[in-house]
């Protein structure tokens, strides 16, 4: 009788935050460490409601700051546990410390970073401030585009922290208000499927707090003298080398995935309408679907441009970026932050690091901060800019993209 | 492509009526996103939240400045800001309050008008003005976007923090039956 057509089981309508928080009950991670912190707040509370509900059996430790937060779970994955929590701004500020110190003991964790602009001037809103504030700690950084993506990307982030030729903590980070609050269907894959998909963990093989083989964790390296620096730069090297290695690993399970549940998801840059581009746009996160219309509407009117949304951006994939930008006669890269140190935005220094080998002019764009919103009109604006840079080949100031809204 | 706004008054479950009306629509098979605008929300406050529905897949999460249809879910909302800013021509309007369409004063775009007192509904079935689900009534009536039997379904899995879910289908279908459709000729010329 009644007219509503059941969706099949394995569909969801929910939000980012809640997107996140079903991939780690699907991931089946053993110890969660939170403290609740605007826009994260609702994903540790849907962990919170899935373990007391039982749909994920892990043990949550409620600690009074996110330095304890990232210390607890320290402890958890030196004793082999698959471990979670989520942060951000002045959050991810308190948690520095073992934040730092994750990386060099190669500890395989995975935390979403609901992205948010760093104070001050005083804001509780969405921006890339906070990730690109630490890209340089150490951290595999993964942006998501849409909710699916988070789902997605949260379960693998797992698969290629936990690899053996990587080792390394892995964030996973999706836009603050645009994502966390945004709701929409999404697929969810089997358990059982998920769980095959990530295997055994095996997660303190290198570096362990277990009686059953005692080892100094962590001791002191360095100096002047003896065997000290040789084996600092060992350690250093092999960080450094961990991280090339994921490129590939990234590329690895991000196939996998596809092969598996039906979903590709371009793992390093994808690129999107850059076959016979002259222009093209470089994006980071949600901002990319408008920039993607925006995209199209320029097709339309006879502009040949394309985009490449950069999805891994530390290690960062210089190469793969070069390769899709080759042919373009000038390049806008659209930052959701900015880089106090060079006037410009963070993605746009990555990307002409990446193009020095060659010609191509490029030009920062920065919008979005503190939860602005770059619509397709503010990327016809940077795809404007862009045209006339091809034309001119001279450099140009930051344009920033919400300055007059 | 359609594009609604919602627009209502902090505590009246704007945000929660865009995520009901997604789950909706996305249970009749169609591509959905809601966003909630976002602001120091607080109780009585005026609220928007945006949400497009569309046969193909839908990339952006953006806010919504040119909707097609507005949804209003409190009746004095509209002068505390402009709901008709941005509107789209032979838009639709959904609006709640107990006054006739000729005491209404709204914009020469709107081509159709949904109007239903669903305050005076909600303190029926509440006891207080919680129009949500209500209104949500009033806009598949008018619209037509959406079925009650979608909406119903959705409401169902839908947990409310303070009244219940009887409550809420009550409200879902006496807004569907109390609502009055108006079709507006225009009145000038492009």
């Amino acid at each position: 009788m009644s007219a509503v057509l059941k969706p099949k089981p394995n569909y969801i309508v929910c939000d980012g935050n809640e997107a996140a928080a079903w991939a780690v009950s699907l991931s089946q991670v053993d110890m969660v460490a939170v403290y609740p912190i605007t826009p994260q707040s609702s994903l540790v509370e849907y962990l919170a409601k899935f373990i007391a509900d039982g749909r994920l059996g892990a043990e949550i430790v409620d600690v009074e700051g996110e330095h304890s937060v990232l210390s607890v779970l320290q402890g958890a994955t030196l004793a082999g546990a698959r471990t979670y929590t989520a942060s951000c701004g002045p959050g991810l500020a308190f948690m520095f410390e073992p934040y730092m110190r994750t990386p060099g003991m190669r500890l395989p964790m995975v935390m979403t970073i609901v992205t948010r602009d760093t104070l001050t001037p005083q804001s509780v809103w969405g921006g890339h401030q906070d990730a690109m504030s630490v890209r340089e700690v150490g951290w595999i950084q993964i942006y998501c585009e849409n909710l699916q993506e988070i789902l997605d990307t949260t379960i693998m982030a797992y698969r290629i922290a936990e690899h053996h030729d990587v080792m390394l903590p892995v964030n996973v980070c999706h836009d603050g208000n645009y994502l966390s609050f945004a709701t929409g269907r999404l697929e969810l894959p089997e358990a059982a499927e998920v769980a095959e998909f990530l295997g055994t963990r095996d997660v303190n093989w290198h570096v362990a707090l277990d009686p059953e083989r005692p080892m100094a964790v962590d001791p002191l390296t360095g100096g002047a003298g003896g065997p000290g620096p040789a084996l600092f730069v060992r350690y250093r090297k092999g960080q450094c080398q961990g991280m090339q290695n994921s490129l590939a690993v990234i590329e690895e399970v991000h196939a996998d995935w596809a092969r598996r549940f039906g979903r590709y998801h371009a793992p390093l840059v994808e690129a999107y309408r850059m076959d016979d581009a002259e222009l093209a746009l470089v994006t980071l996160g949600s901002m990319t679907g408008a920039a993607k219309d925006a995209v199209d509407a320029a097709r339309a009117r006879g502009q040949k441009v394309g985009l490449a949304k950069v999805k891994t951006y530390r290690p960062f994939p210089a190469k793969k970026l070069a390769e899709i930008l080759s042919p373009v006669k000038a390049v806008a890269v659209v930052d959701r932050s900015v880089s106090f140190g060079w006037n410009c935005g963070p993605l746009f220094q990555d990307t002409l690091a990446a193009l020095q080998a060659s010609n191509i002019p490029a030009m920062s764009c920065i919008g979005g901060l503190a939860g602005a919103d770059i619509t397709i009109a503010h990327f016809a604006v940077a795809i404007e800019a862009c045209a006339e840079l091809a034309r001119t080949r001279t450099p140009v100031d930051t344009l920033w993209l919400n300055e007059h809204d | 492509m359609i594009e609604l706004r919602i627009h209502g008054r902090g505590g009246q479950g704007a945000v929660l009526a865009g995520n009901i009306l997604a789950a909706a629509m996305a249970l009749e098979g169609r591509h959905v996103v809601a966003i909630p605008s976002f602001g120091f929300e607080r109780r009585g406050a005026p609220v928007a939240s945006f949400l497009r529905f569309d046969t193909r897949e839908i990339r952006q999460f953006t806010n919504i400045y040119a909707p097609d249809c507005v949804l209003c879910i409190d009746p004095t909302v509209g002068r505390a800001v402009n709901v008709f800013e941005g509107i789209k021509d032979d838009a639709v309007w959904v609006q709640t309050t107990a006054k006739p369409l000729p005491e209404l004063q709204f914009s020469e775009k709107i081509a159709t008008v949904g109007l239903c007192d669903a305050v005076a509904i909600a303190r029926d079935i509440f006891g207080r003005s919680i129009t949500n689900t209500i209104m949500l009534g009033a806009f598949a009536r008018t619209t037509g976007y959406v079925s009650l039997a979608a909406l119903r379904a959705a409401t169902e899995e839908s947990a409310f923090r303070d009244a219940g879910l009887k409550q809420n289908l009550e409200g879902l279908a006496r807004g569907y039956e109390e609502t009055v459709v108006h079709h507006i000729e225009r009145r000038v010329a492009a």
